[in-house]
């Protein structure tokens, strides 16, 4: 049949093996399968594993939490820093959800330092925003690399991990001294939250602001002892929040932070000076509470790059970083969705 | 359909290696952004949406070129299994190139992420949010991917064999750069 055969061309054969072993080698290098050193999305989300075992079908960070639905009133005032649409004066829709940052979802309330919030803000062009915030007011690290170090070093056997990653890591040490020191409080509502990542804010003249901002909470903060917390019961946060909300809607103030140039806009762990203009654009209301498992905040991601236009990203590296992760988290959380069924008549699948 | 003649139209041929270059850039686009935690992958993320999107309206428009401007015959003396290999192969990339972008669109709606497109250009969703339905389309946007990756490895051995060792006209029939003088012109 073939006329080759007479002399096969195994040079040409050659050739094509070659070109096409390249192509299949190139695209396993992209993928990573020859750099077991590169930092994945898998396995930044595989460090957050209690020894246990991740709590299936739950967030892989911040795993505990709540939902609430309110609005944002807009007042006008951050128009000047933003086109986005959430600024102009009006009220908008809001989703979010309070939350732990543990990767249990099952942890005692008391025994969780930082405090976290999701939001999502829509408006009527269709567009949302997503912001996921803590209460801390700076950052644990400077880096997704050096929090992933954070991550193993608090996992390990080696008694000597914590020291070791501290050294390489002076900043982690302004983080211990906050969580020692800031008081606890007894609620959700009591809780400033922080995006701590800079962003870049673009008004309708095509002027950039490099901004943070923050949730400043309306209710007086009454501050607690730990002992006192421990003896609240495991879920008191929760059940705080749902009575405190219940009886009357709750307030935060938003509020954005305009960096002055050579401000540290690309390091998170770094706070600004105090002095820095602060922008008041609007009031967060909460006026409902639900419970997570059939609430309207389970599977929404809160991906801090989700933006309006007339916002984008900054030189911080970990909006980024913790988008790629934030997926991987939604991935398997919603793949295991039947370990955490849902419990309303006519639940969603 | 038209007469069968030796070349693929000009428009199918700039089509096909538009497209094989849209293409393969995705499927490197893809894997890599997934395995970063760096900066650049919001931008990847980015173009991978759009040049998706953009794969879809292409395969769309190529679709509808072939059906009416159809394909120069294989010759005559090609084994039939390697003819049917080459048909179903044909078609499997047709399906892919069109359902894979949509695959990707509907599994992020189903993840109720917004859709935005070439700097701002929003996609409405094209299913609601439910756990089961992403798990499903993210599955298949996996294995498909690397399928699709697979079969274009095949694709280009097999245009490489044609163009290196059986040297029988079909790799000119779409990698030719002449003007076709026995081709039925599209009409342009
Ligand atoms: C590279 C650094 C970080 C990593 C790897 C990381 C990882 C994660 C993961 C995996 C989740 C669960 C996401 C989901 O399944 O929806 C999460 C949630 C969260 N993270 Fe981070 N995170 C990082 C940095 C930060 C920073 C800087 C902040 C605060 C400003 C923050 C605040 C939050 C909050 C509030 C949530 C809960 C959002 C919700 O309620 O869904 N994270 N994080
Ligand atoms: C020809 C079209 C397309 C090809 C060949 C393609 C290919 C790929 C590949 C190879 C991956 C990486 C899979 C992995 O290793 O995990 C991927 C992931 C992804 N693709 Fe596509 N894709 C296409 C179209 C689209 C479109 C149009 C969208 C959205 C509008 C999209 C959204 C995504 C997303 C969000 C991921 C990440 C999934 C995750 O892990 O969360 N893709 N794609
Ligand atoms: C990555 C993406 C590629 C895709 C999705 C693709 C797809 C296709 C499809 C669907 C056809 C059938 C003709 C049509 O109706 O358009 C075809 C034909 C062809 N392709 Fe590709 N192609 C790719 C890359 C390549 C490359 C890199 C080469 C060369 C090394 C190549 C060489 C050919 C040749 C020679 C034909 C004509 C085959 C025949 O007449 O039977 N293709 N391609």
């Amino acid at each position: 049949m073939p006329d080759f055969q007479r002399s096969l061309p195994y040079g040409s054969l050659a050739l094509i093996a070659v070109i096409i072993g390249a192509g299949a080698a190139a695209f396993a290098y992209t993928a990573g399968w020859f750099s077991p050193q590169r930092l994945t999305p898998n396995k930044m989300v595989a460090a957050f594993a209690p020894p246990g075992g991740p709590d299936l079908g739950h967030r892989r960070n911040h795993a505990k939490g709540i939902c609430f639905t309110g609005t944002f009133d807009s007042n006008g005032a951050g128009v000047e820093l933003s086109k986005a649409a959430v600024f102009a004066k009006g009220q908008y829709p809001v989703l979010g959800r309070f939350n732990l940052a543990t990767a249990s979802a099952h942890a005692d309330d008391a025994t969780v330092r930082v405090r976290g919030l999701g939001i999502q803000f829509s408006t009527p062009d269709g567009q949302v925003w997503r912001s996921a915030m803590i209460d801390a007011p700076f950052f644990t690290v400077s880096t997704p690399k050096a929090f992933y170090g954070l991550l193993l070093a608090s996992r390990s056997k080696d008694p000597d991990a914590m020291k070791t990653f501290i050294a390489a890591n002076p900043e982690f040490a302004n983080f211990v001294a906050w969580a020692k020191s800031a008081p606890w409080t007894g609620s959700y509502a009591e809780e400033p939250y922080n995006s701590l990542d800079s962003f870049v804010m673009t008004n309708r003249d095509g002027v950039e602001h490099v901004v943070r901002w923050s949730l400043v909470p309306e209710a007086k903060v009454v501050p607690i002892s730990e002992d006192e917390l421990k003896k609240r019961g495991p879920n008191f946060l929760e059940q705080e929040i749902t009575q405190r909300v219940a009886a009357a809607p709750q307030h935060w103030t938003l509020v954005v932070t305009v960096a002055d140039a050579g401000d540290p806009t690309a390091d998170p762990a770094k706070a600004w000076p105090a002095d820095r203009r602060k922008v008041e654009v609007g009031t967060l209301t909460v006026q409902k509470i639900e419970a997570e498992r059939n609430g309207p905040c389970r599977d929404i991601n809160f991906d801090p790059t989700v933006l309006p236009t007339g916002i984008t990203t900054s030189d911080d590296p970990f909006p980024a970083a913790r988008s790629s992760v934030y997926a991987k988290s939604y991935d398997l959380r919603t793949a295991e969705a039947k370990d955490y069924p849902r419990t309303a008549p006519g639940a969603k699948p | 359909m038209t007469p069968a003649s030796e070349h693929f139209t000009p428009l199918q041929r700039v089509l096909h290696w538009i497209m094989a270059v849209c293409i393969l850039a995705m499927l490197f686009i893809g894997v890599g952004m997934v395995s970063t935690v760096m900066p650049k992958y919001l931008a990847l993320v980015s173009i991978h949406k759009s040049l998706g999107i953009a794969i879809l309206a292409l395969a769309l428009i190529r679709l509808a070129v072939r059906l009416r401007y159809g394909a120069p015959a294989l010759p005559m003396d090609l084994p039939e299994p390697m003819k049917l290999a080459a048909v179903l192969s044909h078609y499997a990339l047709y399906a892919l190139m069109i359902a894979m972008p949509l695959i990707g669109w509907a599994m992020m709606s189903a993840a109720d992420y917004p859709i935005v497109v070439f700097g701002g250009w929003r996609l409405p969703p094209i299913l609601p949010q439910s756990d089961s339905l992403h798990s499903l389309l993210w599955n298949s946007h996996y294995y498909l991917a690397f399928a699709f990756f697979a079969l274009v490895l095949l694709h280009i051995a097999a245009a490489l064999y044609h163009a290196l060792v059986r040297r029988d006209g079909v790799f000119e029939s779409m990698a030719s750069v002449s003007t076709d003088h026995e081709a039925v012109q599209p009409a342009e």
